[in-house]
């Protein structure tokens, strides 16, 4: 009852979670460890952690740690790294706050906190952890950023612009390390329905569930792929939206 | 990993039973975490919860407030040397499968359906095609925690708190909110089962093939509910053992455990309700008939998915019978009343035509608890789209199950009568004093415990 441990080389194969009680984070973490890899799971609440890490545990059999995060804390950054239990091969960062735009346009703290949690601490940290991948030679970095990046809204600019930030790091990032083994994937999901989408109507073809979500960063990590929309038409839909005149786009209620 | 991270949801809505009615309007409570599932039960104000929504009628809707149980889908932990699993109440039985089959591990007890909540199945205490030898969830069960609305958290099994424990198993949630399961896996070689086939050309035929099959370990009967006179009963009997390594051919054995797919058909809209009426079941069943009649005599081998959840691989199948619903009337005979019984209610349904899509025919076994649905007898269930006159129609069945000393298995249940049920079920004194003493406001209270004065 141990796959595991009939694999080869597990050590290789380690997968860290910043964001390990997200839906997203749990089901990305769940599909890599259903083919084998050892996870860690990261955030700020271990008792929830730890509920995440047994459920994965006990479906798998491989081996799942968890380790206090708090993605507003940068200084305690390189001490998180360095307390691993092993420098993960690859890092998924599905950090994120929705907030409120309005609150955000009046609240100089709550739309701190907003870009703080979307861009400071996320780039900062994949920053930080691209370096060490950079000295070993490989290493694959997955940041969830979000189609609000793509163009900015008056519904939730906030937001939107702190993961345009952040798609901008990570497509930065990838330029620079495109030349050795580490790789930088960009993943926008659209709507998925998870905890901070429930009860929300949402348009039922495109709205993912966080099992496919974590299925395919699972898949699109391994075919080194770089930015990857869960459904085909969010592409399509951003396409559209991005081309729209800004003269043109700034009246529309979109 | 938002800092206002949402532990409980409340919002207003309509929700009805796999049946697709009465649509009934609720509070719908979503509890993310054990801790506010045992909160919003503490706070209860005529509340059940309520997993999958596989229950027909309403059973799984609350007086006032509906738990929603499923976020509460974690395993905790496994024994592989005991087989024995502990999971929150909202883990699917299709999640089971999915993580310990392919490991030589499956539940003991399986419906209809996998995609039911263990919570729900410990509840309605559902059985499987195996009940008439192994009993019903009850028995894979050795211990739970419940939450009680006097704000309790109590772990129960046959010797903690046994009594509570025995009213909780088949206890539609009236106890309390089932938080956790200790369950027992059973060991299986491979992922499928050898099937055999047995044509009944008679009700007569259709109950010796059941009683002299009483070792099978798996055994059901489809039966052609719209057969007359001499064809009553008609019907095929399926018996299924768990195949070794040894069982397989060559070509099963290139997929020791083969997996269960995903649904891949699914019915995005209403039928229109005609689409299921007396001349395409007809068709339909006859067709069943000889192709079963084809298989039958020497044993083969079918996936497991396969044998056991027909329906599965069609998401939301309810939709078929159309925007009017359907019924599902299920109830249990004695042994000794269940020929003449059978026959007198079989008789009847075919005299009115109406097309029943499912009729089942199952041999059952002595219910694990206090409230449970199966006594030793036979259990007849059938489906009924929603029809003028059908409501009558089956208070007339429901006399016929009375005077026969049966009764209606509440998981599928929305018509019976206080009577009825009264009759049917006479551990319910016992059970009312259980709640008493537990929920002395009675706070816990779904939709079918104040239909039935539960």
């Amino acid at each position: 009852m141990d796959p595991a441990a009939a694999r080869p080389d597990p050590t290789a194969r380690v997968l860290l979670v910043l964001g390990g009680t997200s839906d997203i984070g749990r089901a990305t973490a769940l599909a890599f460890a259903e083919d084998g890899w050892t996870i860690q799971l990261a955030g700020r609440d271990l008792d929830a952690l730890q509920r995440e890490a047994d459920d994965i545990a006990t479906r798998t059999g491989v081996t799942v740690s968890v380790h206090r995060f708090d993605v507003l804390d940068t200084p305690s950054f390189p001490a998180f790294v360095d307390a691993l239990p092993a420098l993960p091969q690859t890092v998924v960062c599905v950090v994120g706050l929705l907030g409120e735009q309005a609150r955000a346009q009046d609240d100089p703290d709550h739309a701190a906190t907003v870009m703080r949690t979307n861009y400071e601490g996320p780039a900062l940290v994949l920053g930080l952890l691209a370096n060490r991948f950079l000295q070993r030679g490989h290493g694959t970095i997955v940041g969830v950023s979000s189609v609000a990046g793509d163009r900015g809204r008056a519904s939730n600019y906030v937001y939107g612009s702190a993961k345009a930030g952040f798609s901008a790091f990570l497509s930065g990032l990838r330029n620079r390390t495109a030349s050795s083994g580490v790789h930088v994937l960009t993943v926008k999901p659209g709507f998925v329905r998870t905890r901070m989408t429930r009860g929300m109507a949402l348009p039922g073809a495109l709205t993912a569930s966080p099992t496919l979500v974590g299925q395919q960063i699972r898949d699109a990590a391994t075919k080194r792929k770089d930015v990857v929309y869960i459904y085909p038409s969010w592409r399509l839909i951003m396409g559209v939206i991005k081309a729209i005149p800004e003269g043109v786009f700034k009246k529309k209620k979109l | 990993m938002s800092s206002s991270r949402v532990e409980r949801t409340v919002r207003a809505t309509a929700v009805a039973g796999w049946g697709r009615g009465p649509l009934v309007e609720t509070d719908l409570i979503t509890g993310e975490t054990l801790a506010a599932a045992q909160a919003a039960t503490a706070s209860a104000d005529g509340l059940i919860a309520r997993g999958s929504g596989r229950a027909y009628g309403d059973a799984a809707i609350g007086a006032r407030q509906t738990l929603d149980v499923t976020p509460l889908d974690r395993m905790r932990s496994f024994d592989p040397e005991t087989g024995r699993l502990t999971v929150e109440a909202g883990v699917l039985l299709a999640d089971i499968i999915r993580a310990f089959s392919p490991h030589g591990f499956f539940p003991g007890v399986l419906p209809g359906t996998r995609f039911v909540t263990v919570g729900g199945a410990i509840a309605a205490d559902i059985h499987g095609k195996n009940h008439h030898r192994d009993g019903g969830f009850g028995e894979c069960v050795e211990s739970l925690v419940l939450a009680t609305a006097a704000g309790d958290t109590l772990r129960l099994s046959r010797s903690e708190q046994p009594s509570l424990f025995a009213a909780t198993i088949g206890g539609m949630g009236l106890t309390g909110t089932i938080l956790e399961a200790t369950l027992r896996l059973r060991r299986i070689e491979t992922g499928w089962i050898r099937q055999r086939t047995i044509v009944a050309k008679d009700l007569a035929e259709v109950l010796a093939a059941l009683d002299e099959n009483d070792a099978a370990t798996y055994s059901v009967a489809w039966i052609d509910g719209l057969a007359k006179g001499q064809a009553l009963g008609r019907s095929l009997v399926f018996l299924g053992e768990h195949a070794g390594l040894r069982d397989l051919s060559p070509r099963a054995a290139r997929t020791v455990f083969p997996p269960m797919d995903e649904p891949r058909l699914g019915v995005p809209v209403d039928l229109p309700s005609l689409t299921l009426n007396h001349f395409s079941i007809s068709a339909f069943n006859a067709i069943y008939y000889r192709h079963g009649a084809w298989k039958a005599g020497s044993p083969f081998l079918v996936p497991a998915g396969a044998f056991f959840f027909p329906l599965d691989g069609v998401a939301a199948w309810n939709r078929i019978y159309g925007a009017r619903g359907f019924v599902q009337h299920q109830c249990v005979l004695p042994l000794d009343t269940a020929p003449q019984t059978l026959a007198e209610m079989l008789g009847r349904i075919a005299a009115r035509g109406d097309a029943s899509f499912l009729a089942v025919l199952k041999k059952l076994g002595r219910g694990s608890g206090l409230l449970s649905f199966p006594m030793p007898g036979y259990t007849l269930a059938l489906d009924f789209p929603m029809t003028r006159g059908l409501v009558d129609f089956l208070g007339e069945m429901d006399q016929i199950v009375t005077a026969a000393g049966g009764r209606i298995y509440l998981a599928k249940d929305a018509w019976q009568s206080r009577a009825t049920f009264e009759a049917g079920y006479p551990a319910a004194t016992e059970f009312r004093a259980i709640r008493r003493a537990i929920d002395p406001h009675g706070r816990l209270r779904s939709r079918l415990s104040e239909r039935l004065g539960l």
